[in-house]
This record gives C-alpha cells, structure tokens and sequence, in this order.
C-alpha cells in the first residue's frame, strides 16, 4: 500500500514538473514573440510619426496581419510556399545525397580527408551565390540553377557533420562487428548510419537554415514563382504589407523546418539529451 | 545451444606491429584440448592482447600459425567470438537487439533469432532486462549483454580480453564464475587474457604465463581445483600462491620459455573424441 503510494506520489511529482517545464517553454515562446511584436510595433510607430518615412508605416503588424487573409485567398501564400519548398527539398535532398556518401568517406579514409582537405576548404569558403552564372551557364532553366545553388551552400554542412560523426565512433563498435561477421555493407547500415545519426541530423539541421538563407536571394533573380520572387514583386508594387506579410511567412516556415529537424533529431537519436 | 569445443593449435607464432617495430611476441607455440579454460597471464607490453586479437583474426601474425581444429584462422569468424575490456554494445539496440546483432549479420530470420536470444538472455540471468536500453544498465549487466552477444552465435572458442578489469570486485567475482560455469556446462573453449592471478585460479583449467620483450611463454601450470571455486578456500589460496611465484619467477627470469607437454598430451588424448564429434 505504502509502496503503491509513493510510487503516485513520485508520479505525481514527475508530472507536476513536467507540466512546470512545459508552461515555462510556453511562457517563454509567447514572451519572446511578444517582446519581437513590441520592437515591430514600435519601429512602425516611429516610421509613421515622421512624416518623411510616413508611406512606409505599412511594414508595420497590423498592415500586416490585415493582408495575411487576401494574400491567402489568391492563393499567393501556399503558391509561393509550395514553389519554394519544391526547389528547397529537392536542393537539400541532393546535398544530402551527396553529403553523406562523401562525409562517411572523409571521416573512413585517412588519404581521402587529406587529400580533399584543402579543396574542400576552398570551395567551401565561396560564397554560394557567386555561383549563380555558372549555373546559368550549365543548367538550361532558373528553377535547375537555384536547385543547384542551394545544393552547393547545404551540402557543406552535411559532408563536415557526417564525418565529425564519424570521428566520434567508438572504433571498437567496427571491431565487434567484424568480430559478428559483419559485411561492409551491414557495417554500413548496422553501424556507422545509426552511429552517426545524431551528427548527420543535426547537419541537416545546419544545412537547412543555409538554404533557407540562400533561396530567397536566389529567387530574387530570373524566376517568377517562390518567396523571394512574392517579395520582390511586393517591393516593386510598393505593397509593404504584402512585403512583410511574405517575410512573416518566411519565418514562420523557417521555425517549422527548424523544429521538425529538432523533433527528428530527438526522436531518432540514442545519445542522451540530443536536440 | 549446441556448443562444442575446438583443439587449437599455436605453432611458432610471432608478431610485430609494423617492419620497423620490434617483435612484439615471438616463437609462441600452445595448444588447448577442447573445453578448457586457458588463461594467458602477463604484465602490461608482453603481447598477450596482440596474441588474443591474433586468435580472433583481427590481426594477422608475422609469422606461424593458429588453427582451430583443422582450420586456419585468418580473418574474424563467429565461431571465434572476442570479448573486451568493455561491453562496447551498440546504444541505439535495446538488450535483445544488441543480443542478436551477430545472428542478424548471418542473415537469420526474426523467429529465430528471437528464440535463440531469450535462451543467451536466459543464459546470463537478464531475462527482465531484455527490453531494456543497454544505456540504463550498470556496468556489470553491460558486461552479460556482451556476454550473451558472444554466447549467442555458439561460438566454439571465446576470446576474453581482461572482461572484468573495469568492474567492482562483487560483479567481477560473480561474472568470473558464471562464464566458468556456462562454458563447461556447453563445452566451448576459452582463452582468457589477464594480469589478475585471481582470475585465472577462479576460472582458468591451465594458466600460461608470458613475459619479456619480445614476449614469450615462460612457464605453465595447472589449475586442477574442484568446482565451484571459492577465493577463501585454502586450495584455492595454495593456487593462487603458486601462480604468483611462478609469474615472479618468470618476470625474474628464472624460467626459460616453454612449450606445453601437458597440452599436447591431453590433445592426443581427446584427438579421436574430438574427429568423432567433428565429423
């Protein structure tokens, strides 16, 4: 009896702190966005009281959250959504594909990591942007060329994570399961993957937020469809609500991939307190 | 489990780490009947760990030859399972999954490897265990997954590289005796490497003792006590006093190296058993 007591009494407890956790993080989110709103209040405030920045008073919150529902209704937003989360994924699902075949080659081979040391470091160090008419050189259309520019800048994340992972490897794990009878390739998909998953996620982390960081230039140039473009068009037309309404957008979809990765990383990690 | 034991045959065996390094062992000549437990004493730098990982096939020797019954080893084999220092489970598998890693690297099918876990989890007392993540065990529970890791793939020889260096005195103690114990009840062999003289009175038919640079084998004894071992037993302390004069004796010099008549002797004793059971 006592037992089964303390035993409600420990979970009482746990769920009590537990709950305590979850509404000081709820606390925290909305204080922290509130005290954001604050400063977007006040800076449009101050836009609007000189009467030199006054047509600019637009970029302000309420013109703001105001043109969310006619942007939504002409279906402005989930085009642009759509079109730049197309040319994302598929840009990061290349430098994925690439990054981690060539980090696990990195981090296994001594003479390889030297070898591609110093190019590596080069190319990483170019801006991804200036890449921008080679790819239009090679690649017959914008969409392909900001596919491969976001592609260049991620792919760099993944590459140094995977092989930092890879690093970090207990070399006897290799030892025992060569010891069990292990393949190459099992050693690949039984060992190394799961080993380094937390390294090659939290990459991919990375590797998210420079290309989020590199599409919205990129569709700034030549196309007609995404985000950047929806922006610069808004610029243009001289329509700062729409502008900043596109730009809430870009964050609100950039925290949502952010905390996708952190759910991905948490839930398909074994080191403990990953994410 | 249906685990049998092997003759293994160590014919002039030498090892050194690369050409220009010195010979780390040299001239190592043993030979174990099937089911003893054989254990290689010596100090830290006499190449008794370079000689495990030779008999496991993860390193190749210089020069001479292992062999397990009529087969040379040459590369790792299930049939010859190494345990370290540390468990080194992997921590993304729960118990039973790291239990059943070998299995699942031979290609066995779900059901299988499922019934052939529980009985190794059985084996080595964690049967509440078995759903658990390694990552919650202490350190001796690690030590029986690796344990039941090796044990599961019915290994006919099993390699101990000091396997109860890291733990505390009680787990230690009671790991030494449960691995005694479980391979003379299923009959495998195993060759245990360690500088702890108690460890090899408590568990080890024989005792090997290597020394000097490069290492040999200076001196063997045999460890003839009855079962089970206790460390206050008197035999087991009169054991344990001969093996440390011995291992002084050698660590002195006073004993040139050896070859094991002994060994050989009970070899040819268990030769046609062994050829019968083989075939």
């Amino acid at each position: 009896m006592s037992g089964g007591a303390t035993m409600s009494g420990l979970d009482f407890t746990a769920a009590g702190a537990a709950l305590k956790s979850s509404g000081r993080n709820l606390a925290n989110f909305v204080g922290g966005l509130a005290i954001l709103l604050a400063f977007w209040w006040l800076g449009a405030y101050l836009l609007a009281s000189n009467p030199q920045t006054a047509s600019f008073s637009t970029f302000g919150p309420i013109p703001t959250f105001q043109a969310f529902p006619e942007l939504w209704a002409n279906g402005k937003i989930q085009s642009a959504v759509m079109t730049s989360g197309y040319r994302l994924g598929l840009g990061l699902l290349i430098a994925i594909a690439i990054g981690i075949p060539v980090g696990i080659l990195v981090g296994r081979s001594k003479r390889f990591r030297e070898l591609s040391n110093s190019p590596f470091q080069f190319l990483r160090m170019i801006s991804p942007l200036s890449w921008t008419p080679v790819a239009l050189f090679v690649f017959a259309t914008w969409n392909q060329s900001i596919i491969f520019l976001i592609a260049v800048a991620s792919v760099w994340p993944v590459i140094y994570a995977t092989s930092a992972g890879l690093a970090k490897v207990d070399p006897a794990w290799f030892k025992v399961a060569r010891n069990l009878g292990a393949t190459p390739w099992q050693m690949l998909t039984k060992i190394i993957m799961p080993a380094i998953t937390f390294d090659v996620l939290t990459g991919i982390r990375l590797a998210l937020g420079v290309a989020w960081v590199v599409i919205i230039p990129a569709e700034f140039l030549g196309v007609t469809t995404g985000l950047g473009y929806t922006i610069q068009d808004a610029r243009e037309t001289l329509s700062y609500n729409n502008l900043t309404a596109m730009v809430l957008t870009i964050g609100i979809m950039g925290y949502i991939l952010d905390s996708l990765c952190v759910f991905l990383i948490k839930r398909y990690s074994w080191q403990r307190g990953a994410g | 489990m249906s685990i049998r034991g092997v003759n293994i045959h160590i014919d002039q065996l030498k090892h050194r780490y690369s050409a220009k390094s010195p010979l780390t062992f040299d001239g190592v000549s043993l030979q174990s009947p099937p089911g003893e437990v054989l254990a290689i004493i010596g100090r830290s730098g006499c190449g008794k760990s370079t000689l495990l990982h030779i008999l496991a096939g993860l390193l190749q020797a210089s020069g001479g030859t292992v062999r397990l019954d009529e087969e040379v080893v040459q590369k790792p084999s299930p049939h010859w399972v190494m345990m370290f220092q540390a468990p080194h489970l992997y921590p993304w598998m729960k118990v039973a999954q790291n239990v059943g890693t070998g299995l699942r690297f031979a290609g066995w099918k779900e059901a299988r490897i499922r019934e052939r876990v529980e009985e190794a989890i059985r084996l080595v007392d964690l049967e509440a265990h078995a759903d658990n993540n390694v990552q919650d065990l202490s350190g001796g529970q690690q030590q029986r997954v690796a344990l039941a890791r090796s044990l599961v793939m019915e290994p006919e020889l099993l390699l101990l590289d000091e396997p109860f260096s890291a733990l505390d005195a009680f787990t230690r103690s009671a790991l030494q005796r449960d691995v005694r114990s479980i391979a003379k009840r299923l009959g495998f062999n195993v060759v245990i490497v360690t500088h702890d003289i108690d460890e090899a009175v408590i568990m080890a038919d024989r005792a090997v003792i290597m020394a000097g640079s490069p290492g040999r084998i200076m001196t063997e004894l045999e460890v003839d006590l009855p079962d089970p071992r206790e460390r206050h037993d008197p035999a087991v302390q009169a054991m344990r006093t001969r093996l440390m004069d011995a291992f002084q004796d050698a660590a002195q010099g006073k004993s040139g190296p050896k070859g094991n008549e002994a060994a050989q002797e009970a070899i040819a004793a268990n030769e046609p058993q062994a050829a019968g059971q083989h075939g």
